[in-house]
Formats: structure tokens, C-alpha cells, sequence
């Protein structure tokens, strides 16, 4: 990054015809990569050819995880400028700062995305569609991926994420207190939970040892959690319809979302078995603690848990409380945000997102099931425990409702998560908690499309 | 910072040698000044005359971030969706709110502190270069120094309050009721600066010879102030107030930077609103609807402030 004015862009692109035949890539990506920040910035080129840049929105344990991922690419590419990764705060603010700079045609090569919020992404026109040619850059092909996510990465057909992941709502439990509650069997799992009446005495029996509370799942200034859990229990029970019709109408069904609310503030309030107040590190603090004997998060928490000093713990699906399995759950996903490639680079970022996939087992060792078959299905997959308790709820997953303000930490969750805290908190009653947030919907049900 | 007040040098500006015309030598001045003007104007026209003229317009359609063009007609709508949402109604009054928490302090507190400065003999850059200093700083800067000061049991602020004997103090900016009284008082800090500039000029262009002449007429310091500071600042205070009642409308970064609008929206303001409604929804549209109608507030409260000066004024010469 040496030259300094800008004029010196032009006489480049001459050079580079010449250059291009005999030399190819690697005399291109020298040249370029004397690019100033000026230059690039005023010929609207890339800040620094030669390396990938990238975005992601990991925090806490996956944070650590995934930069361990990116020493690994940059050892294997060339060093330290082989790859700029910035990470942004999680939700709105980051997928704000996506599209901004989207828009404003200086996007990473390689973000992250939530498969809910990729299609957002992709239909205002912001991501560019991952052909089957780009898959064959670097050696991949659609039957690498499972086949849930990968569906759920298409947007009216055409591919525009590769999903790294499916990271479900699961069920974690204080060991040591489960067992003196008789909840384990003889290989120190938890017994298998089925319905309402088995889940409450799991928790009164828990609760009992404890002398606490059975189960912590946060109630405050968590607004994704509350929603987690709600369409965790909605979506278990008969007659269960999505929240929005393509966006443009309320489908939820009134009653069972009703049902849901009394049953989860019944829990908090009536049988007193969750405690009624508890923000994300709160929850997750009274499992280590063994003020509860069940918690109720994502399953990223792991790295929280084995982090913990002498804590035993296991994890395991959220039980069929009601009539099916179902569990809420999203997946990350890469998306190469739309900008002007060069076949070159278009394949450096290809080849930075095959080198994530190949790195799956890592992930996965954070929670998260992957979703790169070639790793899922492998022997060191099948292995990891508590993973392997619940990599089967893939196939029942629940992702949002699509609508261009759903997704995980949407404008969406965060109106209908604070009203499902104050519900479980006792603050609102079910039926004012449910009107609060519809109300508030149906200025997005009515307002038009801005992505159409 | 100069105190000489600006001396008026009309005839010095027309050349007496030159033979031309008064009219064609007004022309040819015209034409310089446009030149001057010029580049200015150029700037002044695409980068704030046609985004409010845009704005006017965008807010009459569904206009989005993301497609090219203003999207298709949709008449009042988005005023309506405005005027029916709480959010707006919220965020308003959270503006309202905090204007009215800082405006009182900037002005009266910088009055005082500048009436202090004026007095002090030796040494006076050290207070103008105290008092300013936070002023210069980026709000980035200051939004972090404060939520360091805020931070819950280990900060500065609760170790204060453990001191006084609350040793379980509420958060300030994590209880709803506090957190906008948290951001009044870190602006209090951050611009008190620039209103204290601003009174120590006009102090400074008072003539020191009225002040000899009350002393001599054995008037005290407090009298002195009030029968002589405070009417003779009076222009300089109507600029400040008028100055700091719009800052403080348009009150946006030390909320984003310090709640994010949080707890829940409590100390969400209106350019907050028009933020996440035209780069997180997309909806440029609705966020310029948003936008006309905090510049109608800003509007409605610099006439009604003109209107009380003229009624003073008028009282006055009237008496």
C-alpha cells in the first residue's frame, strides 16, 4: 500500500492487460496490492486485492472459535494479510452495517448471515447468487450440504448462502443435581421427558434438590430468548400455523399462542419452577451454580458451561412437552455481499469460505451441527459429546416466520420477545402481552414491502 | 476567540479611482461575489438544499434503501403510520425529554462559569482551555469515558453513591427512569464548552468603563451582574438558548453510542427513530415523514422562541 495518489490507478489497468496472460494471478494480486486506500476508494476497486475480507457477528465462546478458524486460513494462505475478519455487535446493528456498505459498493467479500436474515439480504438485492460453477472453484457441490439448511438458503430458487451451521434451542442440565433428583439412567444421561405432566415433575424434582428452582431460562433484556422458547412450545402443539403469511398477514393462531403465554407464565408464576426475573448470564450462572437443575439456550452456550470449573453437565433436546418435537433453531451461513469480482477474487472468497467448512469439526466442538456433510458425517462428529445428544433436531427445526422485519435479532423478535418477558415475568397477562405486540405488527402487516 | 466587535468598513469597499459607473462597477462586484460564492453554493445546494427538498419529497412515497428510485406513491401514509405509532410518540417525548434536562443547565451553568472566568485575573487560559476541553472531544470518546463512569457496582458514579451508604445502587443507564438523566448529565460535561465561549465573548465586549462606574457608584458584585451583566448579554443568551434548544433536538449520538436507545425504548429519540427506520427497516420513505415532522418541532420551537423575544422586546421599549 505504498502508492500514494491516485492518478496511479489508470496506468495500472494497462500494465495489467499485458501482465495478465503470462504472470496471472499472482502478478495481478501484487500489483493491486499496492493499492492505496485513496486509490481504491476513488476507481471504486478493491481495498486490497490480495486479501479476503470478512465480517462476522461472533461474541463470547463462538467469537474465540471462529478466530481460531482464521489463524488457521491465514497460516494456510499466506500469512497475516491473507485475510481482514471484523467482527460487529450481534443483530440489527450488524445487518444495518451489511447493507450500508452494500450499498454503498465497498462490502466484505465473505459475511456472515443468518439463513433467516439471508433472504432479506437477498431479495433487496444485496448478496450475489452462489452458482454451481462457484461451488466448483474450490472442489464443492450442492450434495455436500444437509439438506434442511441448504434449502432454506435459497431465495426464489437461486442459491445465495452456504450454510456453515444449525444451531438449535436445546435443554442443558446440572448433572450432579439430576442425579440426585433420580433423573439419570445408569449411563449418567438424562431418562427421556415426554409431555407436560413429565417435564413439571423432572422440574419439581430438580427443584427439590436445588431448593431453588427447577429450570432458568432468561426472562430480561433478552428479547431472543423469550421468542425462542415461545415457538419452541408453539410449534410443538397440533394445529400450530406460521405468524406471518409471506409477511403481509397475521396467521398465528390466537389460541394455542394464547395457551403458550398461560403455559409459560405458569411456570414462572404459578408453580413457581423458573424463576421469574434472569438476564442471559443470569440463567446460564444459576445452571453452573446449582440453583437449578435444567437451563434453556441456544446450544452455543457449551463454551460458557466448559468453562465452568468442576461443572458437570449434559445437554440433550427440549422435550415434547405437547403433541410433536419441535424446536426452535437458525443457521449461520456465508454470503458474498454483491460488489464487482474479478474471477480471482471470486474464488479467493469461495476458497476462504470452503476453508471454514473444512474447519466444521471445530465449530462443532461450540455447539453448533454443521451442516458440511462430509464433516457431519464423519466419526469425529459422531463422537463429540453432549453433540450427539440432539444433532438430530436438524430435521424439526423451526427457523421464523419470513417477513422482511423476521429473523434472528429482527426488529420482529425483539417487539414480541420484550412482551413474552413481561408475560413471564407476571408484569402482563397473556392476552395483553399477545395484543401488545400484534399491535405493533400490524404497522408492518399494512406498510409496503421496502424489499419487493 | 476575539473579543474586538467586528468594525463596519462600508467605504472602504467601493474604489473611488476607478471611472466606472456606480451601476456597472455593482455589476462587476456582483459577479465577484458570485465567484467567491460560488463553490460554497454548489456545496450548500447538493449537500443540504436538495436532501431536505428529497426528504420533503421521499416522504409522500414508499421510497426504499434498497431500489433505485422513489418507489411508488403512498400520499400521506407514512405521516399517518408516524402519527399512529407509540414508538414515534415515545421517541418525541424522549427528545422533548431531554431538552428539557439539558438545555436549563448549558445555559444557566455556562453563564455562571463564564461570569467566573471573566473575573479571574492571572491565568484565565487555564479555566477557557478547562471548561472547553470536553467540547473538542468526539462523542465516541466521551460515550465510553461515561459508561465507564456508569458502569454497574464497579464504577465511578455507584462507588460514589457506596461512599454516601447505597451499596446496591440502581444502574444508571440500565433503570428506564435514569438512563436519560445519565445522557443529559454526559452532555452537561461534554458541550458546556461551547455556551461558556460564547458568554465570555459577550462578556468580554461589555465595556469595562460601566462596571467602573457602577463600582464607583458603590454598586456590589451581585448587583453589578444583575443590572448590568445579565441585560447587556442579553443578545448573546437568545443566540445561546436558540443554539442549544435545537442541539439538543437533534440530540443522536451519546444515546446510540451509550444505550442504543435501551432500556427497551426508553431513552429512544426521534433521530434514532428515522436512523433504524431508513438503514435497519429500509424504509427511507417512513424515516423522511419522521424527519419532516421533528423539523416542524424544531420550527414550531424556534417561533415560538422569536415571538416571546419580540413581545419582550416590545414590553420593553414600551416601559
Amino acid at each position: 500500500m505504498s502508492s500514494p495518489t491516485p492518478h496511479r490507478a489508470s496506468p495500472r489497468f494497462g500494465r495489467r492487460a499485458l501482465l495478465s496472460g503470462a504472470l496471472g494471478a499472482a502478478a495481478t494480486t501484487t500489483l493491486s496490492a499496492c493499492g492505496s486506500p485513496l486509490s481504491a476508494g476513488l476507481v471504486g476497486g478493491q481495498l486490497a486485492p490480495g486479501t479476503v475480507q470478512y465480517w462476522n457477528l461472533f461474541g463470547g465462546g463462538d467469537g474465540v472459535r471462529m478466530i481460531t478458524m482464521e489463524d488457521v486460513y491465514r497460516k494456510n494462505h499466506g500469512g497475516p494479510s491473507s485475510l481482514e475478519a471484523a467482527t460487529f455487535t450481534w443483530g440489527n446493528p450488524y445487518y444495518t452495517k451489511l447493507s450500508l456498505a452494500t450499498l454503498a459498493n465497498s462490502p466484505p467479500d465473505v459475511a456472515v448471515a443468518h439463513l433467516t436474515r439471508a433472504t432479506n439480504l437477498a431479495r433487496g438485492g444485496l448478496l450475489s447468487e452462489i452458482t454451481d460453477a462457484d461451488l466448483a472453484l474450490v472442489g464443492l457441490s450442492q450434495s455436500d450440504f444437509s439438506a434442511k439448511p441448504f434449502e432454506k438458503a435459497k431465495t426464489d430458487g437461486k442459491l445465495y448462502a452456504l450454510p456453515l451451521d444449525t444451531h438449535p434451542f436445546v435443554l442443558y442440565y446440572n448433572t450432579d443435581v439430576c442425579q440426585k433428583a433420580g433423573l439419570l439412567d445408569s449411563d449418567g444421561l438424562l431418562k427421556p421427558i415426554q409431555g407436560a405432566a413429565e417435564f413439571e415433575a423432572a422440574l419439581t424434582a430438580a427443584k427439590k434438590v436445588t431448593g431453588a428452582y427447577g429450570l432458568s431460562v432468561s426472562t430480561i433484556a433478552d428479547q431472543a430468548t423469550c421468542w425462542r422458547w415461545f415457538t419452541t412450545l408453539y410449534h410443538q402443539q397440533n394445529g400450530a400455523t406460521e405468524f406471518f403469511g409471506n409477511g403481509r398477514e397475521l396467521t398465528y393462531n390466537q389460541d394455542i399462542a394464547i395457551k403458550t403465554l398461560e403455559y409459560m407464565q405458569s411456570l414462572t408464576i404459578k408453580k413457581e419452577l423458573v424463576p421469574t426475573t434472569n438476564d442471559y448470564a443470569g440463567a446460564g450462572t444459576m445452571l453452573f451454580t446449582g440453583k437449578v437443575g435444567f437451563y434453556l439456550e441456544g446450544e452455543w452456550e457449551i463454551t460458557t458451561a466448559q468453562s465452568v470449573k468442576d461443572f458437570k453437565f449434559g445437554m440433550t433436546t427440549i422435550p415434547q412437552i405437547f403433541d410433536q418435537p419441535a424446536t426452535q433453531g437458525d443457521s449461520h451461513s456465508f454470503v458474498l455481499p454483491k460488489v464487482k469480482h474479478t474471477p480471482e477474487q471470486r474464488k479467493l472468497a469461495m476458497g476462504f469460505v470452503k476453508s471454514m467448512l473444512d474447519q466444521s469439526l471445530t465449530w462443532a466442538k461450540g455447539g453448533h451441527i454443521p451442516s458440511y456433510k462430509p464433516v457431519l458425517d464423519s466419526q469425529q462428529y459422531r463422537d463429540l459429546t453432549p453433540q450427539k445428544y440432539y444433532a438430530g433436531v436438524v430435521d424439526y427445526v423451526t427457523y421464523d416466520s419470513p417477513a422482511w422485519y423476521s429473523g434472528s435479532g429482527s426488529t420482529f423478535e425483539n417487539i414480541i420477545g420484550a412482551q413474552i418477558g413481561l408475560v413471564e415475568q407476571g408484569i402482563a397477562t397473556p392476552k395483553q402481552g399477545l395484543d401488545a405486540a400484534v399491535a405493533q405488527f400490524k404497522t408492518y402487516v399494512n406498510t409496503a414491502d421496502p424489499l419487493a | 476567540m476575539s473579543a474586538a466587535p467586528a468594525a463596519p468598513a462600508p467605504a472602504a469597499a467601493i474604489d473611488p479611482s476607478t471611472k466606472t459607473t456606480p451601476a456597472r462597477g455593482a455589476r462587476r462586484m456582483t459577479r465577484t461575489a458570485w465567484g467567491f460564492l460560488g463553490p460554497f453554493a454548489v456545496f450548500y445546494v447538493l449537500f443540504l438544499i436538495w436532501p431536505v427538498i428529497y426528504m420533503f419529497i421521499s416522504s409522500l412515497f414508499n421510497t426504499t434503501l434498497v431500489h433505485r428510485g422513489l418507489g411508488s406513491f403512498a400520499g400521506l401514509a407514512n405521516y399517518r403510520e408516524m402519527l399512529g405509532k407509540n414508538e414515534f410518540w415515545v421517541s418525541m417525548w424522549n427528545t422533548i425529554y431531554f431538552t428539557l434536562l439539558t438545555v436549563p443547565p448549558l445555559v444557566f451553568i455556562a453563564f455562571v462559569l463564564a461570569v467566573l472566568a471573566n473575573r479571574v485575573q492571572r491565568g484565565q487560559w487555564f479555566f477557557r482551555l478547562a471548561f472547553f476541553l470536553p467540547f473538542i472531544l468526539p462523542s465516541a470518546a466521551i460515550a465510553l469515558i461515561w459508561n465507564y463512569i456508569f458502569t454497574p457496582a464497579t464504577g465511578l458514579w455507584p462507588t460514589i453513591q457506596g461512599w454516601f451508604g447505597d451499596t446496591n445502587p440502581q444502574s444508571v443507564l440500565g433503570t428506564p427512569d435514569l438512563a436519560m438523566v445519565g445522557i443529559a448529565l454526559t452532555t452537561v460535561w461534554w458541550t458546556i464548552g461551547f455556551n461558556f465561549v460564547l458568554f465570555l465573548a459577550g462578556l468580554q465586549e461589555i465595556p469595562r468603563e460601566i462596571y467602573e462606574a457602577a463600582a464607583v457608584d458603590g454598586a456590589s458584585a451581585w448587583q453589578q451582574i444583575k443590572s448590568i451583566t445579565v441585560p447587556l448579554l442579553g443578545p448573546t443568551t437568545g443566540l445561546v438558548v436558540l443554539l442549544q434548544i435545537i442541539a439538543s433536538l437533534k440530540i443522536f449520538d451519546q444515546v446510540y453510542l451509550m444505550t442504543g436507545g435501551g432500556p427497551g425504548i426508553s431513552t429512544e429519540v426521534v433521530l434514532q427513530l428515522v436512523t433504524n427506520t431508513a438503514f435497519t427497516d429500509y424504509r427511507v420513505g417512513a424515516a423522511s415523514a419522521a424527519s419532516v415532522l421533528l423539523f416542524i418541532v424544531i420550527l414550531l420551537v424556534t417561533l415560538v422562541r422569536e415571538i416571546i423575544e419580540r413581545a419582550s422586546a416590545k414590553s420593553k421599549r414600551e416601559n
